[in-house]
């Protein structure tokens, strides 16, 4: 017999272009302390800890090990996701699953703006034999990656224009977001270009946060003072790391890590019982990608239902109500966390001035950027 | 020896250009936000001021400074100024280069427990002025022995610990 798993605990901080006032502990502090309020629970109810973090983002090797003290942590079980979000949402939802763990903290930050050459990082991620000598500003794999989806699925550079118009319009209503606007697809499309077709306005601006989720057993849920939020389904997966063979046409790390998680989650018609969802949108074509990777579009469909406003938020799907990376700021491997905190605030009636109406089922996904081909998934509820 | 199996590079092998290599500096630079407590311990270092935190939960006081106690999980913001003298908390006389090559002169870090703060805690530094040889470091320092901090130039202060050039025994 599995044992459930629910999400009884959300903290964050303002995701913000810049976040001077506060050190990475700081922020961390600010969103754990959030996050205990929000379960009504103390750190020493936690029986471990997840924390999601990658070395060469925070300049610091083994930077977990830096982590504890901020969480109330000393002295208790911390592993660390060197990987995207909900790879670290899922590696702490099977911690609980062993029946070993009752109650598990998830942590991760951004300090996107204290790195000084990102560039130079993605760069350092690119194969060192056949790719990096190139010397080629990593982006331009998105730009290869845009142009064969495009081509490939029917979907138009103004389509994909009219996401970041949606996302950063939704983020307006998101007072978390460090980047809303009400910026239209034609400022996009008249946008430079940085590896054509894809231009500056496609792109998500980076930001600096933190963000804190508690899960705990469903035995442990209802003992707590707020609504739990269940996790039906996880899952995550990597494509090839080889450039050179990749079906640009689909994300299939996100194919495979929805079918996981729909697997678990008993969902055999995502479009028909998905109501809304989170999906990556590191850059505006990846939305219409990925929703059509995980099944709440027909290939080569998402871009005219985003133009028929199938995923605004009066929609029949909403997607990125919460104004996505392109609206809150990218995050990087915080992204996926910051999906399911906002689809678990949907699902309980607390997303303010953006409340959906009403859902009971959504999903967040995740990417881990260029020049990853690697996410997860986990569909959420309401019961 | 019997030779292990596969071929031997030597090192002109890959100096010389005979074997393939490849290279590559990752420009891995951060320009880290001090926060609220680092960065006042720092404004602190360039005053010639060692300051510390005192937590209202376990009541201890806490160097180097931080904004929140790890142990009681509380916000702290009652600061203290601390004295630069303590006891040496433990040390070691280090013989090696960054390349792994000998030193002739070694370099003596040490946790030093700074006076005013809880017992255990303290700062990480390095001793000065106690000779240049094993023999004689030795003889000279040991735990539990009183030092102080000796400090930059103010004009030379720049906001970071190696504002203090190094401690030296008391008297």
């Amino acid at each position: 017999m599995t044992r459930d798993v629910a999400i009884v605990g959300l903290g964050c901080t303002s995701f913000r272009p810049t976040s001077p006032h506060a050190s990475y502990r700081e922020m961390i502090f600010e969103a754990a302390v959030k996050a205990y309020s929000d379960a009504g629970i103390e750190p020493d109810q936690v029986d471990t800890f997840m924390s999601v973090s990658e070395d060469y983002l925070e300049g610091t090797a083994i930077v977990d090990e830096y982590v504890p003290d901020q969480l109330g942590a000393v002295l208790k079980p911390v592993h660390t996701i060197g990987a995207d979000g909900i790879t670290g949402l899922a590696s702490a939802f099977l911690q609980i699953r062993t029946g070993q763990f009752e109650v598990a903290l998830v942590e991760g930050r951004s300090k996107a703006s204290n790195v000084l050459h990102p560039a130079h990082i993605d760069a350092f991620a690119l194969d060192p034999v056949y790719v990096r000598p190139l010397e080629l500003h990593p982006r331009f794999v998105a730009g290869l990656e845009m142009r064969a989806f495009l081509e490939a699925t029917g979907n138009t550079e103004e389509q994909a224009a009219a996401v970041v118009e949606k996302n950063r319009g939704n983020a307006c209503r998101n007072p978390m977001a460090a980047h809303p606007a009400r910026t239209s697809a034609q400022d996009v499309l008249r946008s430079a270009p940085i590896a054509e077709p894809l231009k500056e306005g496609d792109a998500a601006l980076p930001a600096d946060g933190s963000i804190v989720i508690i899960l705990a057993s469903a035995e442990a849920a209802a003992r707590m003072k707020g609504q739990p939020v269940y996790i039906e389904g996880v899952g995550w997966a990597q494509d090839t790391p080889n450039i050179e063979e990749r079906d640009w046409s689909r994300a299939a790390y996100a194919e495979e890590a929805a079918r996981q998680a729909y697997r678990m989650a008993k969902i055999s018609d995502p479009a028909g019982q998905i109501q809304f969802a989170e999906v990556d949108d590191a850059f505006a074509y990846k939305e219409l990608q990925h929703l059509e990777s995980v099944g709440l579009a027909p290939t080569g469909m998402a871009g005219r239902m985003l133009e028929q406003g199938e995923f605004s938020p009066g929609g029949r799907l909403p997607v990125n109500a919460s104004g996505g990376s392109l609206g809150c700021g990218h995050v990087h491997d915080l992204a996926g966390l910051r999906s399911v905190m906002e689809a678990a605030l949907q699902l309980r009636g607390d997303a303010g001035d953006r409340q959906l109406n009403n859902p009971r089922v959504g999903l967040a996904q995740s990417w881990r950027g260029v020049p990853t081909a690697s996410g997860g998934a986990a569909v959420l509820s309401r019961r | 020896m019997r030779p292990l199996a596969g071929t031997s590079l030597s090192d002109q092998a890959l100096t010389q250009g005979e074997a393939l290599t490849t290279s590559w500096r990752v420009k891995a630079e951060y320009a880290w936000d001090t926060g609220a407590a680092v960065g006042k311990f720092l404004a602190g270092l360039k005053e010639g001021k060692v300051l510390g935190v005192q937590c209202s939960g376990c009541e201890r006081t806490l160097i180097p400074p931080r904004a929140f106690c790890e142990l009681c999980f509380a916000p702290i913001d009652r600061w203290v100024e601390l004295s630069g003298t303590g006891v040496i908390n433990t040390f070691s006389v280090s013989f090696v280069n960054w390349d792994a090559t000998r030193r002739d002169t070694p370099e003596i870090p040490a946790v030093i427990e700074i006076d005013g703060a809880s017992p255990g805690l303290g700062i990480l530094h390095v001793l000065g002025e106690v000779g240049e040889d094993l023999p004689t470091v030795l003889s000279k320092v040991a735990i539990g022995k009183r030092v102080q901090a000796v400090w930059k130039p103010q004009s030379e202060r720049e906001g970071a610990i190696t504002d203090i050039r190094y401690f030296k025994l008391v008297g």
